[in-house]
Order: structure tokens, then sequence, then C-alpha cells
């Protein structure tokens, strides 16, 4: 489903974030990128979603070789791929609701059709009674989990988070981490990452370790 | 149990929605009508900011309209004269009474005269010493020095080459020293009509460029101000377009709000100049009314407004949307 091969990213200061990594992420698999700050995983998955090119190197996702993806083509692969970011990343000027309708709209679903999903959505991260609230009415965890409702409402192949429990005690990274298990267990592909160990180690997946841009270990599973 | 429940409602949902140029179509207008109404709403939700925006682009559009307006009406009355009245044919000093008449005769006759007046040369001398307050010289002249004159108004249906035609055709009579026409003041007042045209057009040119640069800089305003919101559209897979949509509407909305301020403003002034101009027509005995905008100008107007509107928008976005990118 994703597949790195050889990919190195410099960038324009001469800092290199990735160097020379080859890694493959199967269909359906459930994989933690760690390793410290600064190590290198956000630019991983900045290259998955198209927000940076390599300088390097080949990834390719669901199939599609990304150097060959224009700009046009961008929103396109990224209606394919949900993201959970560290700091939410809502619309604070919408419901709840609309924030999770938000890839729908852009997707162009009907909106009896988007109705029915967003209340899924919102139902499968137990936010259905807050529909209607606005998220600064909302706790951090709430908040993060509107932000997944939003990733997964359209149903995308492929889930990625980018410290999904950054801020979180805990008691609720435990539970965000079993929602992205659920989702996992319908056949969404899920790549998480995550500094915090303790964690991620109790939940014995797949880890792959990156150190100062070098991939350490997990490579293969 | 997720699985079960999720895996055939995706497969249908697929096909249901997002397959078929029909439904793309469909999702395309849906996304029209919720931009417009979304756009709309927050045009409308600050009242006070719009408002002079709306201002702003009236007073822009309502002037160079305003100056066309009144150009038309003066150009409506000018065009009342379009061709000159009376040809002055002055007879020759030794003209017998005899020859006078049958001249005069002669011109009734005519299918492209309507009336001719005789005015001797000593009436004219009357005419002179009462208007001209020139009494006391012409007193002291010894002969009449005016020659007997003959006024004739053509046919009104005559355009102006066939009004000059008549005159040299007239000139050409044995009895008549000199046949004028007076157009070199209605050339005059057509060349300056021409002129304010021009600088009415170079004006309005000006001041739609003022109204597409000042719709631009609200436009990249509100396109700041939703900077983040931008951002998180991208990431979720927003395309250009569906970015610009919204943006393009506000910008519709400011000009169509300004056309309609416009469109009043340029009414209301008509209706202010109305009764004075009603009084002074009457004053000169004239038919003439003050013609307004009427349902096309302001229709017009509207639609001038709103594609200036979509024009500045489109600058704006397309200068400053493409570099906002998530980072």
């Amino acid at each position: 489903m994703i597949t790195f091969d050889r990919v190195s990213k410099r960038y324009a200061e001469g800092h290199d974030a990735l160097r020379e990594i080859s890694l493959h992420i199967d269909s359906e698999d459930f994989a933690f990128l760690t390793g410290h700050s600064g190590a290198g995983k956000s630019t991983l998955l900045r290259l998955i979603m198209l927000m940076e090119r390599p300088s390097r190197g080949q990834v390719i996702v669901n199939g599609q070789d990304l150097a060959a993806v224009r700009p046009r083509g961008i929103p396109k692969l990224r209606r394919d791929i949900g993201v959970v970011f560290q700091n939410h990343r809502l619309l604070f000027d919408r419901t709840v609701f609309d924030n999770v309708a938000l890839p729908l709209v852009i997707a162009g679903y009907e909106h009896r059709e988007i109705g029915r999903r967003v209340r899924a959505a919102l139902d499968k991260v137990g936010l259905l009674h807050r529909e209607w609230a606005m998220p600064r009415a909302l706790s951090g965890g709430e908040q993060q989990r509107v932000g997944i409702a939003r990733a997964v409402v359209g149903k995308p192949k492929i889930l990625l988070a980018d410290e999904p429990t950054g801020n979180l005690d805990p008691g609720l990274s435990a539970e965000i981490m079993n929602l992205f298990e659920q989702f996992n267990q319908v056949g969404v592909t899920v790549l998480i990452a995550s500094h915090d160990l303790a964690l991620i180690s109790r939940l014995h997946h797949r880890i792959i370790t990156l150190q100062q841009g070098y991939l350490v270990s997990g490579s293969s599973q | 149990m997720i699985r079960r429940r999720e895996t055939p409602k995706r497969k249908q949902s697929t096909r249901s929605s997002r397959t078929g140029v029909l439904n793309q179509l469909a999702a395309w207008l849906q996304h029209h009508r919720l931009s417009a109404a979304d756009s709309l709403m927050r045009v409308i939700e600050s009242p006070a900011a719009s408002l002079l925006t709306w201002l702003v682009i009236g007073i822009a559009l309502a002037l160079p309209v305003g100056l066309n307006v009144a150009l038309d009406n003066v150009s409506q009355v000018s065009n009342g004269w379009d061709s000159p009245a009376q040809i002055s044919l002055f007879l020759q000093d030794g003209a017998a009474d005899d020859a006078v008449r049958e001249l005069e005769a002669e011109l009734a006759a005519r299918q492209d005269v309507t009336a001719s007046r005789f005015i001797s040369r000593e009436e004219a001398l009357e005419e002179f010493r009462e208007l001209s307050g020139f009494a006391d010289v012409l007193a002291n002249l010894e002969e009449n020095p005016l020659p007997n004159l003959v006024l004739v108004t053509p046919e009104a249906t005559l355009d102006e080459p066939a009004v000059l035609a008549l005159r040299a055709e007239l000139e050409e009579h044995s009895d008549i020293a000199e046949a004028v026409l007076d157009m070199e003041w209605l050339q005059r007042l057509n060349t300056l009509m021409e002129l304010s045209r021009r600088i009415v057009l170079a004006v309005g040119g000006m001041l739609v460029i003022g109204v597409l640069l000042i719709l631009g800089n609200t436009i990249r305003l509100a396109i700041e101000s939703r900077r983040d919101e931008i951002v998180i559209v991208k990431l979720v897979g927003g395309s250009n377009g569906f970015v610009r949509r919204p943006f393009l509407y506000t910008g519709l909305w400011y000009g169509v709000g300004g056309g309609v301020l416009a469109a009043i403003l340029v009414s209301g002034a008509l209706w202010f100049l109305e009764e004075p101009i009603a009084n002074l027509a009457l004053l000169y005995e004239s038919a003439f009314y003050l013609s307004g905008l009427g349902v096309m100008g302001a229709l017009n107007l509207v639609i001038l407004g709103g594609l200036l509107g979509l024009g500045g928008a489109w600058l704006a976005v397309s200068r400053h949307l493409v570099h906002i990118e998530p980072q």
C-alpha cells in the first residue's frame, strides 16, 4: 500500500531529514513510526500526502508513483488518505458536524448521504451527541476525536496520524489508539507517527524506528 | 461488527455518489450553490464592512454612469438641432422688388423649403438699432450698410449634406449675393460632446480599474483572514477550484451590491434634478424631459458590477491562493 524506495529528503538549507529510506507497508497493515523529534517522522508522512516531494528515490502510494502526480492531481490523492494531525486542525468557526462533513463536501457527496455518513463517523468516535457543538466547547481529547472522525468519514484506504496522542493523558491516548485499531480491523491501512514508546510497545504492532533520518528498525515485518 | 456493517455500504455509496459524469456535475453544481449561499451569508453577517465596500463600488460606478446619462440627455437636446434651422440669403444690392417677389415665389414652390421670410434692409437696420445699442453710431452713417435678406427654413427631414447642397444651389441664383449656413456652432457643439464622451470614457475606465483593485484587495483580505481554513481544506483534498469558489462568489456579491447601489445613486440624482429641469424646459417652451437609466440601464449596471466583482476576485485569488499551501 505504501512503498518507499531509497528515499532521501534534503531541505534547501542542507539539512537531511530522510536518508535512503526503503520500507514497505502492506494493505491493511498497522504500523507505528517512532523516533526522537527531528528524526524524520513528520517528513515521511508529508511525503506520503505530497505536502513535499522527495529529493531522491521513489514513493508509491496505493499503487501510484507519486513522482507522476502533478499538482492538479494532489487533491485527488489526498482524498484517498485520511490524516489526523497533532494540533487537530479543525475549523473553529464551524460546528463539529460541518468539520467532519468537509471531506465529503469536497468529494461532492449528496446532502443526505453526507448527513448519514457524518453521523456514522461521529457515532464511531463517540461524539454523536456533540454534532452541533463548536470545537472550542470540546476538550482536547474530544477535539482529537473530531479530527479522527473527519479523517475516516470519507472511508479512505490509508489513515495517517502525526502524534495523535501528543497532548493527551495516558487513558485518553489508549482510547484513541483503540479507535485506530478498530479502523484497521475494517481494512484501513494505518500509519501512526508517535514518540510515546510506552504506549505503542504495549500494542504489539509493527514499529518503524527512525534516527536522524535513517531507518534503524522495522523496515519489513 | 464494524466490518460487517461497513463493507457493503462502502461499495454501494461509492457507486451512487462518486461515479458518473451526471453525478459529478450535480456535485459541482451543489458546491456552487453552497459557496454562493455561504459567501452571501458572510457578506450579510458583517453589514457595516459590506456596506462600505458596496458604497465605494457604487460611487465609483455611479460617477461615470451618471455623467454618461447627462451626456445622453444633452445629445438628445442637440439632436433636434442636427440640421441648422435657417439659411440666410443676402440679396444683390441692385435687386429690384419684382425680382425679390419672384424669388419668394420660386422658394415657396420648392419641395425642400418649408418657409421663407423677406427682411428688407430698412427692417434689418431698425432691428439692429434696437438690439445692438449702437443707435448713435448708426445715426451717423450716411447710408444703410445692410443688404436685403431672405431667411429660408429648409425641410426638417433634410440631413446635413442635403442642406449644404441646397445652400450651394441657392447661391447660384443671380439675385443672391451670398447664402450663409451657420454650421460652425453646431460642429463645435458636436466636437465638444465627442470630447466630453471621451473624458467620461477615460474617467470611467480609471474608476473601473479602481473598482477592480478595491475588490481585489477586499478579497485578498478575506483570503488572508481565512488562511487556516484554506490550508485545512487543501489538506483534506480540496482542489484549487474548490478553494477558489467561495471567494469568487464573495467578489460577485460585492460587485452586484455595488451595482445596485450605483443604480440607486444615479436614479436618486436624476430624481433630485428632475423638477428644476422640468421647470427650465417649461421656461424655454421645450418638450424636453430628463430621461433616466431605465430598467435595462439599471440591469446593465448591476451586471457590470457583478462582472467587475468576479474580475477583482479572480485577480486576488489567482495571485494569492496558489501561495497558500499546507506547511
